[in-house]
């Protein structure tokens, strides 16, 4: 510390300033060890598990070889990229991200509004509170169990359906390994998922609207269903449009657990996105500069995107993420 | 109260019903897998369709526990679940109650570094290269060390410890109290409900932590529930679920499914109340991001 001192008292002249900020430092480090010190394991681990893989990142641009390490690999460029646009896989790709996220928001984004509004006209508080109670629950299941309830109920063979079906004399239907339905399926099992826990944010908005609105459309001969339209939905429609903007800024994500475990070579085709791409080639194959270029392209886009997503909730005056 | 008029009365008895119907049909899964998994294997194999069992029977369960495939991957999962936690808390609490004091020098760079995280992943691969430099492939810690902290649960437990008055902090470091221990004894105290609710949600976490353990551990001895769960479930493949000094018939495959899916949701649903209060305030900020 004392030879850093030093250094800067050579310094003359306009760089006091610095000096002293330079000082006030070393002695805030010095009074504050322990507050330095409780932060020390946390920063650690942003350092090491979050940003040396940022640095890790430099291999989508090499020949990474395990065995000469990132110092030792040869440089390429930006053939990887190159090699991924050229790909026919990559139109594939793009495609399926792009159409499940499409149906998302077309499926699922309005279907927790709607719930919402129902449960903000139900009269009985313990009614609302047990259907909460269950539509709440599959966001805490795991991915693994979702996928697994999925093929009890719908596998060709056993599934409950089928038996169903059987019973009553229809023909078995296939819907897992079926191309056609696998993008409907998925869209409906992250609904099944997450639909209830996405009523949370719009209920907590409904809740913030004031009563005596209602009391005076009331007055003034609203019904229920004009006091929706013209009250509550007014109530929370910024909330929504920022939902929805970020939204489109995760268009790139897709679920990479419910994709993968999802996916079966039936449905390769429609079931193929970037992050299970960029697994099939790295772990599985282990082209790691490739499959690492994959993941930087599709992360570069998704950043992108957040960045001008929020840059929009902001500039209507909302609060954005950061 | 206000006279409703007919029209009124019905809407508002169809958007019960529908709600409903709704929760119905969310719960039906649960449900059947639930009452299929308790019933009488043989009753089970002669209907396959079973809604309300006539004779009940523990035989699945019984049969999965005493596997010891399924028991060792059940400990460590809750090896996981209760060591990640209390190792997630500590440095996830500690960064964030330092970065929330005034006088912490570097708190709006290091505010804007974790908040880069958050933004921006580097993909799978450098995950998992680091992991694999650090030698943790087939070791538990490979589920731990990089779960440890996000940046979504550094940001809002530093907001909330940004609500706790600054006079606490202030009058404990003019006591000669040094702010390791003021965040030990007087902070982390004070946050208790605070600190049962992010601990609820990175328990949950860990228990349900699937893809790590495929990417780092290929001994099937270290396995969590989520990975024997997947190759039980979904890839029917040939895990060693032998009980041993196996006198009893095995139940049907099915009904050994629908039973680990049971255990598997179980702890979840033994916590879900306790967490279920704390859903308003931690779901606002975090659901933003989804």
């Amino acid at each position: 510390m004392s030879s850093h001192g030093q250094r800067m008292n050579t310094v003359k002249g306009k760089q006091t300033s610095a000096r002293s900020k330079w000082l006030n430092l070393l002695s805030s480090l010095r009074r504050d060890q322990s507050l330095y010190l409780l932060a020390l394991p946390g920063i650690l681990f942003f350092l090491v598990f979050k940003y040396i893989p940022m640095w890790g990142i430099i291999i989508a641009f090499q020949d990474y070889s395990p065995f000469r390490g990132i110092q030792g690999s040869e440089w390429v460029g930006l053939l990887h990229f190159t090699e991924l646009f050229a790909n026919p896989d990559f139109a594939l790709l793009f495609r399926n991200t792009l159409a499940i996220s499409l149906l998302n928001l077309i499926l699922f984004f309005p279907f927790p509004i709607l719930i919402s509004l129902g449960l903000n006209e139900l009269k009985s508080v313990a009614y609302k509170r047990l259907i909460q109670t269950i539509i709440y629950m599959p966001h805490f299941l795991s991915w693994v169990i979702i996928a697994g309830l999925t093929l009890l109920l719908f596998a060709k063979g056993t599934g409950l359906i089928n038996e169903l079906f059987t019973l009553w004399g229809w023909q078995r239907v296939d819907i897992l390994t079926n191309p056609d339905s696998f993008w409907v399926m998925v869209t409906l099992q992250a609904m099944w998922k997450e639909a209830g826990w996405g009523t949370i944010v719009f209920l907590a908005a409904m809740a913030s609207v004031d009563t005596q609105l209602y009391e005076a459309a009331r007055m003034d001969g609203a019904g229920r269903l004009r006091q929706i339209w013209h009250i509550t939905l007014p109530a929370i429609r910024s909330v929504i449009i920022v939902l929805l903007i970020l939204r489109l800024g995760d268009i790139m994500e897709v679920g990479f657990e419910q994709i993968f475990l999802m996916y079966n070579g039936a449905v390769s085709e429609v079931a193929e996105v970037f992050d299970t791409y960029v697994y099939r080639t790295g772990i599985e194959q282990g082209d790691f500069s490739y499959s690492t270029a994959v993941g930087l392209f599709k992360s570069v886009i998704g950043l992108v995107l957040v960045v001008v997503a929020n840059r929009l909730v902001k500039r209507m005056g909302q609060e954005g993420v950061y | 109260m206000h006279r409703l008029k007919w029209s009124e009365r019905v809407g508002q008895s169809l958007n019960a019903v529908v709600l409903g119907l709704l929760a119905v049909v969310m719960f039906f899964p649960l449900y059947y897998v639930f009452v299929v998994s308790f019933t009488d294997p043989g009753e089970y194999l002669q209907k396959k369709i079973v809604l309300f069992p006539e004779h009940w029977s523990v035989e699945a369960y019984t049969y999965l526990l005493s596997t010891p495939a399924f028991a060792r991957s059940l400990g460590n999962s809750a090896f996981l679940a209760t060591v990640g936690t209390v190792c997630s808390l500590a440095v996830s609490s500690s960064l964030a109650y330092a970065l929330s004091q005034k006088r912490f020098q570097f708190r709006t760079i290091l505010m804007f570094l974790i908040v880069l995280t958050i933004l921006f992943s580097p993909g799978i691969i450098p995950n998992y290269l680091l992991v694999r430099e650090l030698g943790l492939i087939n070791n538990i810690w490979a589920l731990i060390l990089p779960a440890l902290a996000n940046g979504w649960t550094v940001l809002l437990m530093k907001n909330f410890f940004d609500s706790l008055p600054a006079e606490i902090s202030e009058a404990a470091s003019i006591d000669g109290c040094s702010a390791i221990r003021t965040w030990y004894t007087i902070v982390l105290p004070l946050s208790m409900p605070a600190l049962a609710a992010f601990g609820l949600f990175f328990a949950v976490g860990y228990w349900n932590q699937f893809f790590a353990a495929l990417l780092y551990l290929n001994d099937s001895a270290k396995w969590p529930i989520q990975v024997l769960l997947q190759n039980m479930l979904l890839n029917a493949s040939n895990i060693d679920l032998v009980a041993p000094g196996q006198q009893v018939e095995t139940p049907p495959t099915e009904m050994l499914k629908m039973a680990a899916i049971i255990v598997a949701i179980l702890p979840v649903l033994v916590v879900y109340p306790f967490i279920q209060k704390h859903f308003a305030k931690g779901a606002l900020i975090g659901s933003v991001k989804g």
